[in-house]
């Protein structure tokens, strides 16, 4: 179902079977063009496959924004192990619900994208790593998956193309972290999330220690497009080097909050007001995340952007998971980071000791400078460890509680000495020991 | 031990989804399904998943003190889980939470005393467009405001 209204601005490419009667079933997929790109894929080489993916400058729609194409291309295909193709449906970024939505509403386009890989790559296994909090998608797509058994697009020579694929889904149970890929793999054999050091990467040693395509559910949920519009018309949907829409979950202080499908590159100013509606109660835009809790927010005079990958990049911060959260004038920037870290803290695995400690040491000294307990070194100190956490972990998530972090404080500041001030003038209280 | 004809047909299947060799990444699917079914993972219940998938207690403890999700106590019969992450947080999800345990008269990880209710403050429950947002179990609630939690409260407490 849909839980908002769509806005008349949006391109409806992955999301135009939201809304219609059955949506859920193959024969309303197979009837508004499902499987059409698949059997064009099935008539191309491997390498036309992956070339044509290249052509369309797809980027992984999980954060991190890497071609997919390329992605695919380091699968070792004359390796004599086993492939696999695993989706990422572990979506968990703090802002972000729109592969919920894509799995609920049209469960066959992902299965279609995963086959494409499959044929790109010759997998014959998929997984479905769905969060354990998703558990009606579990439901949605397993019967949904039932479906295709039944008749004929899941199993032995998919509609004569001579690719025997098998997908199940997998439920996580609870972490973070296990949104991260190799913690993920880990996580499908049956361990505790931690992830795994790099290289071998997921294409070359991923699950089960097999070449491994593993993709976030939007990802690709965009690959029968492609094959179904042609490369170089989905990559003209886009801007230069970002082909395609993007699903936006617009969330916080705005008065149309929902997940809409734009081009990518599309303002995010007009997305607030256009979109979205403007800020609630007419109040002023004093900042913006623009995809998910781990992107370094954006004041309000900053927004004037694309949302494009290598746009909002230059702007300082990162398209993300698409996870547009919106604050106004009113929004306490101390209690936002110290929530914030206190979620970093909570989901950080604890293997390496930046991160285990950093977010932790973090979250106390937020405390207590929202607590208005905190010393006036504090705010140096949240900086500078936040920047020793950069690059000195095993995987993103120590970035991504620090980058955040480092740019509270920078942008905002005045906020937190405003916090220092009244403390100082309330007590001479300075026991508080980290 | 064994389960319900439903919950151990769905085992078989399960373990047949991995590779040969492999069936122990079955194990937190088997997990979270059987304490769906059971309420919680007894030991009773974890010493006979490592039965099943030959591994030791440990290997099986680490994963369930892992996992958020996964619980050696029981729960109430509606488990409310409130949203206080970013999204939900600009639009009042902690005095949503506040109202909760009050309401409840428990504290965040409390049952109440006649089992019905259990409380726990959660991370992003991917409803960040439509929220503030909650679980009870595994069922969403969006939009939810401080009247529909007071409704929820009382109309779940008339569900026996």
């Amino acid at each position: 179902m849909l839980y908002n209204e769509p806005s008349e601005l949006e391109v409806k490419v992955l999301t135009r079977r939201f809304g219609l009667e059955n949506s859920q079933s193959l024969d309303t997929y197979l009837a508004t063009e499902g499987y059409e790109g698949f059997r064009k894929a099935m008539e191309m080489s491997p390498e036309e496959i992956i070339e044509e993916v290249k052509a369309s400058n797809l980027r992984g729609r999980g954060g991190a924004g890497f071609p997919t194409g390329m992605k695919w291309g380091f699968v070792p295909r004359d390796s004599d192990k086993p492939k696999y193709i695993v989706v990422n449906a572990d979506e968990g970024e703090p802002g972000t619900c729109k592969d919920r939505v894509l799995m609920e509403n049209d469960p066959h386009q992902l299965l279609e994208g995963m086959a494409i890989a499959a044929l790109a790559v010759g997998a014959r296994r998929g997984y479905i790593y769905i969060r354990g909090e998703y558990r009606y998608l579990i439901e949605i797509m397993d019967r949904a998956i039932e479906e295709q058994y039944r008749k004929g697009y899941l199993g032995k020579n998919i509609l004569g193309s001579g690719l025997d694929f098998d997908v199940s889904t997998h439920t996580g149970a609870g972490s973070y972290e296990c949104g991260e890929e190799s913690a993920l793999l880990e996580s499908l054999e049956g361990k505790r999330g931690q992830p795994r050091i790099r290289p071998p990467f997921p294409a070359v040693s991923g699950a089960f220690q097999c070449p491994t395509v593993l993709n976030n559910v939007e990802t690709f949920c965009n690959v029968p497009a492609i094959f179904r519009m042609g490369a170089r018309a989905y990559a003209e949907l886009g801007t230069p080097r970002n082909g395609g829409t993007r699903l936006f979950c617009l969330s916080g202080h705005i008065n149309k909050p929902g997940v809409y499908e734009l081009p990518m590159g599309f303002n995010l100013l007009r997305m607030i007001e256009e979109v979205g509606g403007g800020v609630r109660g007419g109040k002023k835009l004093k900042a913006v995340i623009p995809g998910g809790s781990s992107c370094p927010v954006l004041k309000a005079e900053e927004c004037d952007v694309a949302m494009d990958f290598d746009s909002v990049a230059k702007a300082g911060s990162m398209l993300g998971s698409g996870g547009v959260v919106v604050m106004d004038e009113t929004t306490d920037i101390v209690k936002v980071a110290l929530r914030l870290m206190a979620f970093y803290a909570h989901e950080s695995c604890g293997w390496c000791v930046p991160c285990r400690e950093g977010t932790l040491w973090l979250k106390k000294l937020l405390a207590r400078v929202d607590a208005g307990e905190g010393k006036p070194s504090d705010i140096d100190l949240i900086g500078e460890l936040a920047e020793n956490m950069l690059g000195h972990t095993f995987c993103p998530l120590g970035d991504a509680a620090a980058m955040p972090t480092i740019s509270y404080v920078k942008k905002f500041r005045e906020e937190f000495e405003e916090r220092l001030r009244k403390a100082s003038e309330a007590a001479e209280s300075d026991l508080v020991v980290l | 031990m064994t389960f319900s004809p439903e919950l151990e047909a769905k085992f078989e299947k399960l373990v047949k989804n991995y590779p040969e060799g492999r069936e122990r990444a079955a194990l937190i699917p088997m997990l979270l399904f059987a304490q769906d079914e059971v309420g919680s993972l007894t030991r009773e219940v974890v010493e006979e998943i490592a039965r099943r998938l030959s591994l030791s207690l440990l290997e099986v403890e680490e994963v369930v003190s892992y996992y958020s999700m996964l619980t050696t106590k029981p729960r109430g019969k509606h488990h409310i889980q409130i949203c206080t992450n970013i999204s939900c947080l600009l639009l009042g999800a902690d005095r949503l939470f506040e109202q909760a345990k009050q309401k409840l008269g428990i504290e965040a990880g409390g049952v109440t005393p006649d089992g019905q209710f259990s409380l726990e403050e959660v991370e992003c429950i991917g409803a960040c467009s439509w929220g503030p947002a909650l679980q009870v179990n595994y069922d969403y609630h969006h939009h939810v405001t401080p009247e529909k939690l007071d409704k929820l409260i009382e109309d779940l407490r008339k569900v026996q």
